[in-house]
C-alpha cells in the first residue's frame, strides 16, 4: 500500500533533497509536491488540475511561500472538518520561537526545523520516516 | 535544562515502564504521573496540590482512564487557550480507527498505539525521545 505525502515547498532544491531522502528510506511513499500555499489547497481540496489527487495521509509544510503563507494553509487545514484530521508537520527554516509558538496554536501536529546541513537534513527526512510513518498510527485512509 | 513530561496513565505497570525507558534514554526528562483524567487536568491547570506544578513540555495521554476518560481530557487540553500549545501525544492500547481519526480530530498531535511486547514498547518510549525530544521543536515555556 502506498503512503501518500504532500510536501508543499518552494524550493526546488529542497524538494529535490526530500525525494531522494524518502526514495532512500521507504520506497512506498509516493510524495507529492505544492509549490505555493494556493497549489496546495487546489490540491487537498481536488479543483482544477488536483482533481484526481488522492488524500494525503501526511503532510510536510513549509512557512514561508509564495502566493500563500503556510501559516494560513495550516489554520485553513486545521479550520476544516474533512481535512483536520491529516496529520500537518511544519518543516522549515525558521527557528523563530513565536513561528514555533504559532503554529502550534493553529493546531500543526509538529514542528521541524529544517537543517543546512546537508547530512542533517537528510537525517531529519529519516526521522519522519522512522517516527510518523512507522510507529505513529495515522488516520485510516477512508474508500471512496 | 529538564524536559518536564507528563504521563497520563492508570496502569502501574505501564507508568514503571516508561519511566525506566526515559531513565536510560534521557536523564534530563522529569517523569510526572497523573493517573486518571481529573488528576491530569489538575496537574495541568495548577490546582490544589498541584498549584506548583510545572508546565509541561510534553504530554502522554491514555485513551482509558478512570474518572475522566482521555478524549475528554484531550479535547479539554486542545479547547483551553492556554494549554492547546502542549505537544500532546495519545498513547494507547486501542487500535480502532475510529479512536485514532477522533483523537486526530480533536488535534491530538500524534497517536501511538502501545504494543504489548515488552521489547517493542520500549522501542515505541524511545521513539518518543528520539524524535519528540530530540528532533522536534516543542514551544518554549513561558516564564512566569
Amino acid at each position: 500500500m502506498h503512503i501518500e505525502v504532500l510536501l508543499v515547498e518552494d524550493s526546488p532544491g529542497d524538494v529535490r533533497l526530500t525525494q531522494e531522502a524518502f526514495r532512500d528510506a521507504n520506497p512506498s511513499i509516493r510524495l507529492h509536491v505544492a509549490s505555493d500555499g494556493v497549489e496546495a489547497l487546489t490540491f487537498l481540496k481536488r479543483e482544477g488540475v488536483h482533481a484526481k489527487a488522492p488524500r494525503p495521509d501526511f503532510i510536510l509544510l513549509d512557512l514561508n511561500l509564495p502566493r500563500m503563507a503556510g501559516r494560513e494553509v495550516l489554520s485553513r487545514i486545521k479550520l476544516d472538518d474533512e481535512l483536520r484530521t491529516i496529520p500537518t508537520i511544519v518543516l522549515t527554516t525558521s527557528d523563530s520561537e513565536a513561528d514555533i509558538l504559532r503554529s502550534y496554536e493553529l493546531q500543526a501536529n509538529c514542528y521541524l526545523t529544517k537543517p543546512v546541513q546537508l547530512d542533517e537534513f537528510e537525517s531529519v527526512v529519516k526521522s519522519i520516516n522512522d517516527f510518523w510513518l512507522t510507529k505513529a498510527r495515522l488516520p485510516q485512509q477512508l474508500r471512496s | 535544562m529538564n524536559i518536564e513530561v507528563l504521563l497520563v496513565e492508570d496502569s502501574p505497570g505501564d507508568v514503571r515502564l516508561t519511566q525506566e525507558v526515559f531513565r536510560d534514554a534521557n536523564p534530563s526528562v522529569r517523569l510526572h504521573i497523573a493517573s486518571d483524567g481529573v488528576e491530569a487536568m489538575a496537574f495541568l491547570r495548577q490546582e490544589g496540590r498541584y498549584a506548583n506544578a510545572p508546565r509541561p513540555h510534553l504530554t502522554l495521554l491514555d485513551l482509558n482512564l478512570p474518572k475522566m476518560d482521555g478524549r475528554e481530557v484531550l479535547a479539554c487540553i486542545k479547547k483551553d487557550e492556554r494549554l492547546k500549545t502542549i505537544p500532546t501525544i495519545v498513547l494507547t492500547t486501542s487500535n480502532a480507527d475510529a479512536d485514532i481519526a477522533k483523537s486526530y480530530n480533536l488535534h491530538a498531535n500524534c497517536y501511538l498505539s502501545k504494543p504489548v511486547e515488552l521489547e517493542e514498547f520500549e522501542g515505541v518510549v524511545k521513539g518518543i525521545n528520539d524524535f519528540w525530544l530530540n528532533k522536534a521543536k516543542l514551544p518554549i515555556k513561558k516564564q512566569h
